[in-house]
Protein backbone atom coordinates (compact mmCIF):
# COMPACT_ATOMS: atom_id res chain seq x y z
CA UNK A 1 0.00 0.00 0.00
CA UNK A 2 1.35 3.36 -0.82
CA UNK A 3 2.90 5.50 1.84
CA UNK A 4 0.24 7.95 4.18
CA UNK A 5 0.66 11.34 3.10
CA UNK A 6 -1.54 14.50 4.96
CA UNK A 7 -4.26 14.48 3.65
CA UNK A 8 -4.20 18.41 2.49
CA UNK A 9 -5.49 20.05 -0.09
CA UNK A 10 -6.99 23.22 0.28
CA UNK A 11 -9.92 24.16 -2.80
CA UNK A 12 -10.72 21.55 -4.42
CA UNK A 13 -12.21 22.37 -7.78
CA UNK A 14 -14.88 19.96 -8.97
CA UNK A 15 -16.78 19.37 -12.36
CA UNK A 16 -19.53 16.65 -11.93
CA UNK A 17 -21.22 16.13 -15.25
CA UNK A 18 -24.51 14.89 -14.77
CA UNK A 19 -27.25 13.62 -17.69
CA UNK A 20 -31.11 14.09 -17.24
CA UNK A 21 -32.45 10.69 -18.65
CA UNK A 22 -36.49 9.58 -19.30
CA UNK A 23 -37.84 8.31 -15.79
CA UNK A 24 -36.77 4.51 -14.94
CA UNK A 25 -40.46 3.13 -15.60
CA UNK A 26 -41.40 4.96 -18.25
CA UNK A 27 -43.16 3.41 -21.51
CA UNK A 28 -41.29 4.31 -24.22
CA UNK A 29 -42.61 4.83 -27.99
CA UNK A 30 -40.70 4.76 -31.44
CA UNK A 31 -41.17 8.56 -32.60
CA UNK A 32 -42.17 9.01 -36.59
CA UNK A 33 -38.59 9.15 -37.77
CA UNK A 34 -37.97 5.35 -36.39
CA UNK A 35 -34.51 6.58 -35.27
CA UNK A 36 -35.48 7.98 -31.77
CA UNK A 37 -38.10 7.53 -29.22
CA UNK A 38 -41.13 9.86 -28.65
CA UNK A 39 -40.09 12.74 -25.93
CA UNK A 40 -42.77 15.17 -25.67
CA UNK A 41 -44.85 13.28 -23.24
CA UNK A 42 -41.59 11.70 -20.91
CA UNK A 43 -40.98 12.47 -17.14
CA UNK A 44 -37.13 12.66 -16.98
CA UNK A 45 -35.11 12.65 -13.85
CA UNK A 46 -31.05 12.85 -13.36
CA UNK A 47 -29.33 9.60 -14.43
CA UNK A 48 -28.74 7.66 -11.66
CA UNK A 49 -24.89 6.75 -11.63
CA UNK A 50 -24.72 10.34 -11.99
CA UNK A 51 -26.34 11.21 -8.73
CA UNK A 52 -23.84 9.39 -7.28
CA UNK A 53 -21.12 11.25 -8.63
CA UNK A 54 -22.80 14.67 -7.46
CA UNK A 55 -23.08 12.97 -4.26
CA UNK A 56 -18.94 12.05 -3.89
CA UNK A 57 -18.43 15.47 -5.52
CA UNK A 58 -20.19 17.15 -2.60
CA UNK A 59 -18.37 14.71 -0.34
CA UNK A 60 -15.26 15.69 -1.60
CA UNK A 61 -15.75 19.43 -1.26
CA UNK A 62 -17.50 19.40 2.06
CA UNK A 63 -14.34 17.20 3.47
CA UNK A 64 -11.30 19.34 1.66
CA UNK A 65 -13.16 22.52 1.07
CA UNK A 66 -13.31 23.80 -2.60
CA UNK A 67 -15.92 24.36 -5.50
CA UNK A 68 -17.94 21.95 -7.18
CA UNK A 69 -19.67 22.78 -10.51
CA UNK A 70 -22.48 21.33 -12.07
CA UNK A 71 -22.33 20.51 -16.16
CA UNK A 72 -25.07 18.94 -18.07
CA UNK A 73 -25.57 19.35 -21.47
CA UNK A 74 -29.13 18.77 -22.93
CA UNK A 75 -32.22 20.84 -23.82
CA UNK A 76 -34.47 23.55 -21.62
CA UNK A 77 -35.82 20.33 -19.36
CA UNK A 78 -32.16 19.81 -18.19
CA UNK A 79 -32.26 23.23 -16.32
CA UNK A 80 -34.37 20.93 -13.80
CA UNK A 81 -31.74 18.42 -13.06
CA UNK A 82 -28.94 21.75 -12.76
CA UNK A 83 -31.40 23.67 -9.98
CA UNK A 84 -31.54 19.88 -8.12
CA UNK A 85 -27.98 19.64 -8.31
CA UNK A 86 -27.80 23.07 -6.96
CA UNK A 87 -30.36 22.82 -4.21
CA UNK A 88 -28.31 19.75 -3.21
CA UNK A 89 -25.25 21.87 -2.58
CA UNK A 90 -23.15 22.76 -6.04
CA UNK A 91 -22.07 26.28 -6.42
CA UNK A 92 -22.82 26.90 -9.82
CA UNK A 93 -23.73 25.25 -12.91
CA UNK A 94 -23.05 25.24 -16.70
CA UNK A 95 -25.44 24.54 -18.94
CA UNK A 96 -24.91 23.63 -22.50
CA UNK A 97 -28.73 24.10 -24.32
CA UNK A 98 -28.15 21.45 -26.92
CA UNK A 99 -30.66 18.67 -27.77
CA UNK A 100 -28.44 15.78 -27.42
CA UNK A 101 -31.06 12.63 -28.49
CA UNK A 102 -28.74 9.99 -29.95
CA UNK A 103 -25.86 11.85 -30.44
CA UNK A 104 -22.76 9.40 -30.09
CA UNK A 105 -20.83 9.65 -26.93
CA UNK A 106 -18.01 11.37 -28.86
CA UNK A 107 -19.94 13.92 -29.94
CA UNK A 108 -21.18 14.66 -26.28
CA UNK A 109 -17.90 14.34 -24.91
CA UNK A 110 -16.09 17.27 -27.01
CA UNK A 111 -19.28 19.60 -26.08
CA UNK A 112 -18.26 18.71 -22.73
CA UNK A 113 -14.73 19.05 -22.52
CA UNK A 114 -14.60 22.36 -24.14
CA UNK A 115 -16.84 23.41 -21.24
CA UNK A 116 -14.61 21.59 -18.68
CA UNK A 117 -11.27 23.60 -20.25
CA UNK A 118 -12.49 26.86 -19.42
CA UNK A 119 -13.11 25.85 -15.27
CA UNK A 120 -9.51 24.53 -15.53
CA UNK A 121 -11.10 21.71 -12.57
CA UNK A 122 -8.57 19.62 -10.03
CA UNK A 123 -11.42 16.61 -10.72
CA UNK A 124 -14.03 16.02 -13.02
CA UNK A 125 -16.55 13.32 -12.05
CA UNK A 126 -19.72 11.55 -13.70
CA UNK A 127 -21.63 8.33 -13.34
CA UNK A 128 -19.69 5.14 -14.89
CA UNK A 129 -23.00 4.99 -17.94
CA UNK A 130 -25.86 6.65 -18.34
CA UNK A 131 -30.01 4.91 -18.09
CA UNK A 132 -30.33 5.92 -21.95
CA UNK A 133 -27.75 5.41 -24.47
CA UNK A 134 -26.06 3.41 -22.08
CA UNK A 135 -22.74 3.67 -24.30
CA UNK A 136 -20.63 3.95 -20.88
CA UNK A 137 -17.93 5.73 -22.60
CA UNK A 138 -18.48 9.75 -22.57
CA UNK A 139 -16.54 10.16 -18.89
CA UNK A 140 -13.36 7.91 -20.42
CA UNK A 141 -13.68 9.78 -23.99
CA UNK A 142 -14.11 13.24 -21.88
CA UNK A 143 -10.44 12.01 -19.90
CA UNK A 144 -9.05 11.38 -23.40
CA UNK A 145 -9.89 14.78 -24.97
CA UNK A 146 -9.22 16.71 -22.03
CA UNK A 147 -5.83 15.29 -21.50
CA UNK A 148 -6.50 13.57 -18.16
CA UNK A 149 -5.28 10.22 -16.72
CA UNK A 150 -9.05 8.45 -15.34
CA UNK A 151 -10.29 5.92 -13.35
CA UNK A 152 -13.50 4.03 -13.89
CA UNK A 153 -16.40 1.80 -11.87
CA UNK A 154 -14.97 4.07 -8.70
CA UNK A 155 -16.43 3.09 -5.37
CA UNK A 156 -14.45 5.58 -3.15
CA UNK A 157 -11.62 8.42 -3.53
CA UNK A 158 -9.39 9.66 -0.84
CA UNK A 159 -6.63 12.49 -1.09
CA UNK A 160 -3.27 11.21 -1.06
CA UNK A 161 0.05 13.52 -1.48
CA UNK A 162 -1.45 16.42 -3.87
CA UNK A 163 -3.04 13.35 -5.57
CA UNK A 164 -5.95 10.56 -5.40
CA UNK A 165 -6.30 7.31 -4.40
CA UNK A 166 -9.39 5.60 -5.66
CA UNK A 167 -10.98 2.24 -5.03
CA UNK A 168 -12.18 0.64 -8.48
CA UNK A 169 -14.85 -2.48 -8.71
CA UNK A 170 -12.91 -5.11 -10.61
CA UNK A 171 -15.15 -8.02 -11.80
CA UNK A 172 -16.07 -11.27 -10.09
CA UNK A 173 -16.31 -9.25 -6.71
CA UNK A 174 -12.62 -8.05 -6.75
CA UNK A 175 -11.30 -4.28 -6.33
CA UNK A 176 -8.04 -2.50 -6.36
CA UNK A 177 -6.66 0.81 -5.51
CA UNK A 178 -5.59 3.23 -7.76
CA UNK A 179 -3.47 6.27 -6.94
CA UNK A 180 -2.92 8.70 -9.92
CA UNK A 181 -1.74 12.80 -10.11
CA UNK A 182 -4.53 15.66 -9.94
CA UNK A 183 -6.07 16.76 -12.35
CA UNK A 184 -8.02 13.39 -13.21
CA UNK A 185 -11.28 12.00 -14.25
CA UNK A 186 -13.22 9.67 -12.36
CA UNK A 187 -16.78 7.67 -13.08
CA UNK A 188 -18.76 7.06 -10.27
CA UNK A 189 -20.37 3.36 -9.59
CA UNK A 190 -23.90 3.68 -8.03
CA UNK A 191 -24.64 2.67 -4.84
CA UNK A 192 -21.08 3.76 -3.07
CA UNK A 193 -23.22 5.99 -0.78
CA UNK A 194 -26.68 7.37 0.61
CA UNK A 195 -27.57 10.36 -1.63
CA UNK A 196 -29.16 13.54 0.22
CA UNK A 197 -32.41 14.97 -0.78
CA UNK A 198 -32.23 18.93 -0.99
CA UNK A 199 -33.74 20.83 1.98
CA UNK A 200 -35.62 23.59 1.79
CA UNK A 201 -32.88 26.12 2.46
CA UNK A 202 -30.76 24.38 -0.28
CA UNK A 203 -33.69 24.41 -2.64
CA UNK A 204 -33.93 28.14 -1.90
CA UNK A 205 -29.89 28.88 -2.34
CA UNK A 206 -30.31 27.52 -5.39
CA UNK A 207 -32.31 30.25 -6.62
CA UNK A 208 -29.12 32.83 -6.29
CA UNK A 209 -26.63 30.43 -7.60
CA UNK A 210 -25.14 31.00 -11.18
CA UNK A 211 -26.10 29.14 -14.39
CA UNK A 212 -23.63 29.33 -17.46
CA UNK A 213 -25.90 28.92 -20.81
CA UNK A 214 -24.22 28.11 -23.48
CA UNK A 215 -24.46 27.11 -27.16
CA UNK A 216 -22.45 24.82 -28.66
CA UNK A 217 -21.84 27.27 -31.15
CA UNK A 218 -20.01 29.19 -28.07
CA UNK A 219 -17.63 26.57 -27.38
CA UNK A 220 -16.69 26.17 -31.09
CA UNK A 221 -17.72 22.91 -31.38
CA UNK A 222 -20.14 21.19 -33.74
CA UNK A 223 -22.74 18.71 -33.01
CA UNK A 224 -22.41 15.71 -35.08
CA UNK A 225 -21.75 11.57 -34.78
CA UNK A 226 -19.08 11.13 -37.21
CA UNK A 227 -18.37 7.56 -36.67
CA UNK A 228 -21.74 5.61 -35.55
CA UNK A 229 -24.71 5.58 -37.77
CA UNK A 230 -28.06 5.40 -36.01
CA UNK A 231 -29.99 2.86 -38.54
CA UNK A 232 -33.55 2.36 -37.24
CA UNK A 233 -35.00 2.03 -33.35
CA UNK A 234 -37.51 -0.90 -32.89
CA UNK A 235 -39.60 -2.68 -29.81
CA UNK A 236 -36.77 -5.90 -29.45
CA UNK A 237 -38.17 -8.95 -30.20
CA UNK A 238 -38.40 -11.44 -27.77
CA UNK A 239 -36.49 -14.51 -28.70
CA UNK A 240 -37.12 -17.16 -26.38
CA UNK A 241 -40.74 -18.39 -25.68
CA UNK A 242 -40.69 -20.52 -22.23
CA UNK A 243 -42.67 -23.82 -22.00
CA UNK A 244 -44.71 -23.62 -19.14
CA UNK A 245 -44.90 -26.59 -16.69
CA UNK A 246 -48.86 -27.24 -15.53
CA UNK A 247 -49.64 -29.51 -12.61
CA UNK A 248 -49.37 -29.78 -9.04
CA UNK A 249 -46.24 -28.74 -7.55
CA UNK A 250 -44.40 -32.63 -7.31
CA UNK A 251 -45.58 -33.67 -10.86
CA UNK A 252 -44.27 -30.20 -12.22
CA UNK A 253 -41.27 -31.24 -10.76
CA UNK A 254 -40.65 -33.64 -12.06
CA UNK A 255 -41.68 -32.97 -15.24
CA UNK A 256 -38.96 -30.14 -15.16
CA UNK A 257 -36.26 -32.66 -14.08
CA UNK A 258 -37.35 -35.16 -16.65
CA UNK A 259 -37.10 -32.28 -19.73
CA UNK A 260 -34.07 -30.46 -17.95
CA UNK A 261 -32.20 -33.75 -18.18
CA UNK A 262 -33.49 -35.17 -21.48
CA UNK A 263 -34.77 -31.87 -23.51
CA UNK A 264 -31.89 -29.37 -22.44
CA UNK A 265 -29.20 -32.16 -21.26
CA UNK A 266 -28.61 -30.01 -18.54
CA UNK A 267 -28.53 -32.30 -15.61
CA UNK B 1 -12.50 -6.92 -44.32
CA UNK B 2 -10.20 -8.47 -41.76
CA UNK B 3 -11.76 -8.64 -38.07
CA UNK B 4 -8.95 -8.85 -34.63
CA UNK B 5 -10.53 -9.99 -31.54
CA UNK B 6 -8.82 -8.62 -28.61
CA UNK B 7 -9.06 -10.63 -26.04
CA UNK B 8 -8.32 -10.68 -22.28
CA UNK B 9 -6.19 -12.20 -19.64
CA UNK B 10 -5.78 -11.66 -15.67
CA UNK B 11 -3.99 -12.84 -13.07
CA UNK B 12 -5.15 -16.29 -12.02
CA UNK B 13 -4.92 -16.69 -7.83
CA UNK B 14 -1.78 -18.96 -8.30
CA UNK B 15 -0.58 -15.16 -10.07
CA UNK B 16 -0.06 -16.82 -13.55
CA UNK B 17 -1.99 -15.40 -16.40
CA UNK B 18 -5.54 -17.01 -17.49
CA UNK B 19 -8.37 -16.43 -19.72
CA UNK B 20 -11.09 -14.33 -19.09
CA UNK B 21 -13.51 -16.79 -20.09
CA UNK B 22 -15.46 -13.84 -21.82
CA UNK B 23 -12.79 -13.95 -24.69
CA UNK B 24 -14.04 -17.06 -26.43
CA UNK B 25 -17.01 -15.21 -26.89
CA UNK B 26 -15.35 -12.83 -28.60
CA UNK B 27 -13.36 -15.10 -30.31
CA UNK B 28 -16.21 -16.84 -31.49
CA UNK B 29 -17.70 -13.66 -33.14
CA UNK B 30 -14.79 -12.75 -34.76
CA UNK B 31 -14.65 -15.64 -36.57
CA UNK B 32 -18.31 -16.28 -37.48
CA UNK B 33 -18.13 -12.07 -38.74
CA UNK B 34 -15.01 -12.74 -40.30
CA UNK B 35 -16.49 -15.85 -42.39
CA UNK B 36 -19.47 -13.91 -43.18
CA UNK B 37 -17.55 -11.30 -44.90
CA UNK B 38 -14.93 -14.18 -46.64
CA UNK B 39 -12.16 -13.45 -44.49
CA UNK B 40 -10.09 -14.66 -41.68
CA UNK B 41 -10.10 -13.78 -38.25
CA UNK B 42 -7.11 -12.53 -36.12
CA UNK B 43 -7.06 -12.64 -32.33
CA UNK B 44 -4.93 -10.36 -29.78
CA UNK B 45 -4.04 -10.60 -25.99
CA UNK B 46 -1.91 -8.24 -23.78
CA UNK B 47 0.13 -8.36 -20.79
CA UNK B 48 3.50 -9.96 -19.84
CA UNK B 49 4.44 -13.54 -19.72
CA UNK B 50 1.44 -14.56 -22.15
CA UNK B 51 3.05 -15.94 -24.80
CA UNK B 52 2.22 -19.33 -23.29
CA UNK B 53 -1.26 -18.29 -22.93
CA UNK B 54 -1.40 -17.02 -26.68
CA UNK B 55 -0.55 -20.65 -28.01
CA UNK B 56 -3.90 -21.72 -26.75
CA UNK B 57 -5.27 -20.26 -29.31
CA UNK B 58 -2.61 -21.80 -31.94
CA UNK B 59 -5.53 -24.16 -32.59
CA UNK B 60 -8.11 -21.82 -33.74
CA UNK B 61 -9.40 -21.20 -37.02
CA UNK B 62 -7.37 -17.48 -36.99
CA UNK B 63 -4.77 -15.88 -39.56
CA UNK B 64 -2.09 -14.79 -36.55
CA UNK B 65 -2.24 -14.69 -32.65
CA UNK B 66 -0.33 -11.74 -31.59
CA UNK B 67 0.91 -11.75 -28.02
CA UNK B 68 1.11 -8.40 -26.97
CA UNK B 69 4.16 -8.45 -24.52
CA UNK B 70 5.75 -5.57 -22.63
CA UNK B 71 6.79 -5.47 -18.78
CA UNK B 72 5.08 -2.20 -18.28
CA UNK B 73 1.64 -4.12 -19.48
CA UNK B 74 2.24 -6.85 -16.80
CA UNK B 75 -0.45 -4.65 -14.57
CA UNK B 76 -3.10 -3.33 -16.37
CA UNK B 77 -3.43 0.18 -17.44
CA UNK B 78 -5.78 2.19 -19.20
CA UNK B 79 -2.78 4.55 -20.47
CA UNK B 80 -1.04 1.33 -20.96
CA UNK B 81 -2.95 -1.31 -22.75
CA UNK B 82 -4.37 1.97 -25.13
CA UNK B 83 -1.25 2.86 -26.25
CA UNK B 84 0.20 -1.01 -26.73
CA UNK B 85 -2.88 -1.62 -28.64
CA UNK B 86 -3.16 1.56 -30.82
CA UNK B 87 0.70 0.42 -31.92
CA UNK B 88 -0.96 -3.18 -32.79
CA UNK B 89 -4.05 -1.87 -34.45
CA UNK B 90 -1.60 0.41 -36.49
CA UNK B 91 0.61 -2.74 -37.79
CA UNK B 92 -1.52 -5.45 -38.41
CA UNK B 93 -4.33 -2.72 -40.08
CA UNK B 94 -7.61 -4.45 -39.00
CA UNK B 95 -10.93 -3.01 -40.47
CA UNK B 96 -13.09 -4.13 -37.73
CA UNK B 97 -11.90 -4.70 -33.81
CA UNK B 98 -13.86 -6.70 -31.88
CA UNK B 99 -14.08 -6.68 -27.53
CA UNK B 100 -15.29 -8.55 -24.99
CA UNK B 101 -17.74 -5.63 -22.88
CA UNK B 102 -15.55 -6.32 -19.89
CA UNK B 103 -15.05 -3.80 -17.24
CA UNK B 104 -11.34 -3.30 -18.19
CA UNK B 105 -12.22 -2.79 -21.76
CA UNK B 106 -14.61 -0.27 -20.15
CA UNK B 107 -11.85 1.47 -18.67
CA UNK B 108 -9.73 1.44 -21.86
CA UNK B 109 -11.91 1.40 -24.94
CA UNK B 110 -13.59 4.67 -25.06
CA UNK B 111 -9.71 6.17 -24.82
CA UNK B 112 -8.50 3.50 -27.47
CA UNK B 113 -11.08 4.72 -29.99
CA UNK B 114 -11.04 8.47 -28.82
CA UNK B 115 -7.27 8.27 -29.90
CA UNK B 116 -7.95 7.21 -33.17
CA UNK B 117 -10.63 9.29 -34.21
CA UNK B 118 -13.27 6.97 -33.88
CA UNK B 119 -16.00 5.64 -31.32
CA UNK B 120 -16.64 2.48 -30.37
CA UNK B 121 -20.20 0.10 -30.66
CA UNK B 122 -20.17 -0.73 -26.44
CA UNK B 123 -22.20 -3.47 -25.37
CA UNK B 124 -23.69 -5.04 -28.87
CA UNK B 125 -26.17 -7.94 -28.46
CA UNK B 126 -26.00 -9.04 -32.35
CA UNK B 127 -24.97 -8.09 -35.61
CA UNK B 128 -25.64 -9.03 -39.20
CA UNK B 129 -23.91 -8.50 -42.49
CA UNK B 130 -26.19 -6.00 -44.46
CA UNK B 131 -24.88 -5.02 -48.12
CA UNK B 132 -21.08 -5.68 -47.15
CA UNK B 133 -21.29 -4.01 -44.08
CA UNK B 134 -21.43 -4.55 -40.22
CA UNK B 135 -24.86 -3.64 -38.55
CA UNK B 136 -24.63 -4.17 -34.70
CA UNK B 137 -27.42 -4.52 -31.98
CA UNK B 138 -27.41 -2.21 -29.19
CA UNK B 139 -29.63 -1.90 -26.52
CA UNK B 140 -30.81 1.44 -25.03
CA UNK B 141 -33.09 2.45 -22.13
CA UNK B 142 -32.21 -0.54 -20.11
CA UNK B 143 -33.30 -3.22 -22.67
CA UNK B 144 -36.39 -1.23 -23.63
CA UNK B 145 -35.45 -0.37 -27.05
CA UNK B 146 -33.06 -1.46 -29.52
CA UNK B 147 -31.41 0.12 -32.45
CA UNK B 148 -28.99 -1.15 -35.55
CA UNK B 149 -26.42 1.00 -35.63
CA UNK B 150 -23.32 1.22 -38.70
CA UNK B 151 -19.70 2.36 -38.43
CA UNK B 152 -19.49 5.68 -40.55
CA UNK B 153 -16.27 6.57 -41.71
CA UNK B 154 -13.07 5.13 -42.19
CA UNK B 155 -12.02 2.16 -40.85
CA UNK B 156 -10.66 0.81 -37.63
CA UNK B 157 -14.31 0.09 -36.73
CA UNK B 158 -14.76 -0.71 -32.85
CA UNK B 159 -17.10 -2.76 -31.16
CA UNK B 160 -17.60 -4.43 -27.74
CA UNK B 161 -19.72 -7.82 -27.31
CA UNK B 162 -22.03 -8.02 -24.34
CA UNK B 163 -21.49 -10.90 -22.02
CA UNK B 164 -23.63 -13.90 -23.43
CA UNK B 165 -24.21 -12.34 -26.77
CA UNK B 166 -22.07 -15.03 -28.31
CA UNK B 167 -21.19 -18.38 -27.69
CA UNK B 168 -17.98 -19.67 -27.03
CA UNK B 169 -18.14 -23.20 -27.98
CA UNK B 170 -18.80 -22.12 -30.91
CA UNK B 171 -15.05 -21.66 -32.31
CA UNK B 172 -13.77 -22.83 -35.26
CA UNK B 173 -10.61 -25.14 -34.84
CA UNK B 174 -7.63 -24.86 -37.50
CA UNK B 175 -3.86 -23.78 -37.24
CA UNK B 176 -2.94 -20.00 -36.31
CA UNK B 177 0.50 -18.77 -36.14
CA UNK B 178 1.64 -17.00 -32.89
CA UNK B 179 3.35 -13.44 -33.09
CA UNK B 180 5.10 -11.64 -30.14
CA UNK B 181 4.43 -8.02 -30.97
CA UNK B 182 6.43 -5.35 -28.15
CA UNK B 183 4.57 -2.07 -28.30
CA UNK B 184 7.23 1.25 -27.42
CA UNK B 185 6.29 2.09 -24.12
CA UNK B 186 7.93 4.19 -21.70
CA UNK B 187 6.91 4.32 -17.64
CA UNK B 188 6.24 7.82 -18.69
CA UNK B 189 3.20 6.82 -20.86
CA UNK B 190 1.62 5.79 -17.66
CA UNK B 191 0.15 8.11 -15.39
CA UNK B 192 -2.05 5.62 -13.27
CA UNK B 193 -0.15 3.16 -10.01
CA UNK B 194 -2.46 0.64 -9.99
CA UNK B 195 -2.10 -1.69 -6.16
CA UNK B 196 -2.85 -5.12 -5.55
CA UNK B 197 -5.95 -6.34 -6.30
CA UNK B 198 -7.85 -7.51 -3.63
CA UNK B 199 -11.09 -9.03 -2.09
CA UNK B 200 -13.10 -8.24 0.75
CA UNK B 201 -15.00 -9.98 3.46
CA UNK B 202 -17.63 -12.32 1.83
CA UNK B 203 -16.51 -11.36 -1.53
CA UNK B 204 -14.76 -14.59 -2.59
CA UNK B 205 -16.85 -15.62 -4.73
CA UNK B 206 -16.70 -16.67 -8.83
CA UNK B 207 -19.86 -17.16 -9.84
CA UNK B 208 -18.84 -16.85 -13.31
CA UNK B 209 -17.53 -20.35 -13.14
CA UNK B 210 -20.21 -21.97 -12.17
CA UNK B 211 -21.61 -24.51 -14.36
CA UNK B 212 -24.77 -23.90 -12.43
CA UNK B 213 -26.62 -21.01 -10.53
CA UNK B 214 -29.46 -21.02 -8.76
CA UNK B 215 -30.71 -17.60 -7.83
CA UNK B 216 -33.32 -16.06 -5.52
CA UNK B 217 -35.24 -12.71 -5.38
CA UNK B 218 -37.76 -10.97 -3.70
CA UNK B 219 -40.59 -13.49 -3.80
CA UNK B 220 -38.19 -15.41 -1.05
CA UNK B 221 -40.12 -12.44 0.99
CA UNK B 222 -37.14 -12.77 3.92
CA UNK B 223 -34.52 -14.12 5.35
CA UNK B 224 -35.22 -17.00 6.84
CA UNK B 225 -36.59 -18.31 4.06
CA UNK B 226 -33.07 -18.49 2.41
CA UNK B 227 -32.19 -21.80 2.83
CA UNK B 228 -35.29 -23.11 1.34
CA UNK B 229 -33.58 -22.00 -1.96
CA UNK B 230 -30.01 -22.94 -1.07
CA UNK B 231 -31.08 -26.12 -0.35
CA UNK B 232 -31.81 -26.99 -4.08
CA UNK B 233 -28.67 -24.98 -4.83
CA UNK B 234 -27.29 -27.73 -2.77
CA UNK B 235 -28.84 -30.40 -4.39
CA UNK B 236 -28.06 -29.16 -7.91
CA UNK B 237 -24.37 -28.86 -6.69
CA UNK B 238 -24.67 -24.82 -7.64
CA UNK B 239 -23.72 -21.68 -6.75
CA UNK B 240 -26.21 -19.49 -4.55
CA UNK B 241 -26.96 -15.77 -5.99
CA UNK B 242 -29.43 -13.36 -5.97
CA UNK B 243 -30.81 -10.31 -7.35
CA UNK B 244 -30.13 -6.84 -6.32
CA UNK B 245 -33.04 -6.35 -3.51
CA UNK B 246 -31.65 -9.56 -1.81
CA UNK B 247 -28.57 -8.34 -1.12
CA UNK B 248 -29.36 -4.81 -1.07
CA UNK B 249 -30.98 -5.91 1.90
CA UNK B 250 -28.05 -7.95 3.51
CA UNK B 251 -29.87 -11.69 3.28
CA UNK B 252 -26.76 -12.31 1.13
CA UNK B 253 -23.86 -11.10 0.43
CA UNK B 254 -23.41 -8.39 -2.54
CA UNK B 255 -20.66 -10.91 -3.96
CA UNK B 256 -23.62 -13.41 -4.74
CA UNK B 257 -25.07 -10.62 -6.73
CA UNK B 258 -26.20 -10.96 -10.29
CA UNK B 259 -27.28 -8.38 -12.43
CA UNK B 260 -25.96 -4.65 -13.87
CA UNK B 261 -24.29 -3.67 -10.80
CA UNK B 262 -23.30 -7.50 -9.83
CA UNK B 263 -22.02 -10.55 -11.72
CA UNK B 264 -22.51 -11.71 -15.17
CA UNK B 265 -23.16 -15.23 -15.38
CA UNK B 266 -23.59 -17.62 -18.28
CA UNK B 267 -23.84 -21.28 -16.63
CA UNK B 268 -25.20 -24.14 -18.59
CA UNK B 269 -28.22 -24.14 -16.13
CA UNK B 270 -29.96 -20.98 -14.45
CA UNK B 271 -32.92 -21.23 -11.86
CA UNK B 272 -34.36 -18.05 -11.22
CA UNK B 273 -36.37 -18.39 -8.26
CA UNK B 274 -38.75 -15.51 -7.46
CA UNK B 275 -37.12 -12.99 -9.31
CA UNK B 276 -39.75 -11.06 -11.71
CA UNK B 277 -37.18 -10.11 -14.35
CA UNK B 278 -35.88 -6.68 -13.97
CA UNK B 279 -33.66 -5.82 -17.01
CA UNK B 280 -31.21 -5.15 -14.47
CA UNK B 281 -30.88 -8.91 -13.65
CA UNK B 282 -31.34 -10.03 -16.95
CA UNK B 283 -28.51 -8.56 -18.53
CA UNK B 284 -26.51 -10.39 -15.94
CA UNK B 285 -28.22 -13.75 -16.80
CA UNK B 286 -29.70 -13.98 -19.73
CA UNK B 287 -26.75 -15.30 -21.46
CA UNK B 288 -27.32 -18.44 -20.05
CA UNK B 289 -27.99 -21.63 -22.18
CA UNK B 290 -30.98 -23.08 -20.27
CA UNK B 291 -32.92 -20.77 -17.99
CA UNK B 292 -35.75 -22.03 -15.43
CA UNK B 293 -37.88 -19.41 -14.10
CA UNK B 294 -40.38 -20.12 -10.86
CA UNK B 295 -42.58 -16.92 -10.02
CA UNK B 296 -46.17 -16.89 -8.73
CA UNK B 297 -46.66 -14.20 -11.58
CA UNK B 298 -47.28 -15.73 -15.13
CA UNK B 299 -46.45 -11.86 -16.15
CA UNK B 300 -43.29 -11.73 -14.96
CA UNK B 301 -40.59 -10.55 -17.82
CA UNK B 302 -38.52 -13.39 -16.36
CA UNK B 303 -40.34 -15.99 -18.55
CA UNK B 304 -39.38 -13.72 -21.46
CA UNK B 305 -35.94 -15.08 -20.89
CA UNK B 306 -36.81 -18.57 -19.68
CA UNK B 307 -37.05 -22.03 -21.42
CA UNK B 308 -38.74 -23.57 -18.91
CA UNK B 309 -40.89 -21.98 -16.53
CA UNK B 310 -43.49 -23.25 -13.74
CA UNK B 311 -46.07 -20.52 -12.75
CA UNK B 312 -46.38 -21.44 -9.04
CA UNK B 313 -45.59 -20.63 -5.16
CA UNK B 314 -41.96 -21.17 -4.94
CA UNK B 315 -42.19 -22.37 -1.22
CA UNK B 316 -44.28 -25.92 -2.92
CA UNK B 317 -42.60 -25.98 -6.21
CA UNK B 318 -38.65 -25.66 -4.99
CA UNK B 319 -39.11 -28.56 -2.06
CA UNK B 320 -40.17 -30.87 -4.73
CA UNK B 321 -38.04 -29.68 -7.29
CA UNK B 322 -34.90 -30.40 -4.67
CA UNK B 323 -36.46 -34.07 -3.94
CA UNK B 324 -36.97 -34.71 -7.41
CA UNK B 325 -33.23 -33.81 -8.43
CA UNK B 326 -31.72 -36.02 -4.85
CA UNK B 327 -33.68 -38.60 -6.28
CA UNK B 328 -30.97 -38.60 -9.32
CA UNK B 329 -28.26 -39.61 -7.41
Amino acid sequence: MGSRGPRVRISMKIVVAIKQVPARDSQLRIDATGRWIEESDLAYEVNEPDAYALEAALRLKEEHGGEAIALSAGPARVSQAIREALAKGADRAIHIEEDLGALDPLAAARLLAAAVKTEAPDLVLTGLQSDDLGYGQTGVILAELLGLPHATIVMQVELRNGGIRVKRELESGWFQHVEMPLPALLTVQSGISKLRYATLMGIKKARSKEVKRLKAADLGVTLESASVRLDRAYAPVRSKHAQLIAGEPREAAERLVEKLRFEARVL
Amino acid sequence: MSVLAILEQRPSPDGRPEWNRMSFETLAAAQQMAAELNTLASAAVAGQDIETLAWDLAGRRLAAVYAVEHDLLRQYTADGYATALRQLIERVGPEIVLFPHTYQVRDFLPKLATAMGRVAVSDAVSHRIDGGEVVLVRQLFQGKVNVDVRFAGGPPHFASLQAGAYRAGRMAAGEAAVEKFVPRLSAADIRTRPLERFRENGHDVDLTAAEIVVSVGRGVREAGNIPVVEELARALGAELAASRPICDAGWLPSARQVGSSGQTVAPKLYVAVGISGAIQHLVGMKGSRTVVAINKDPNAPIFEVADYGVVGDLFEVVPELTAAIGKLK
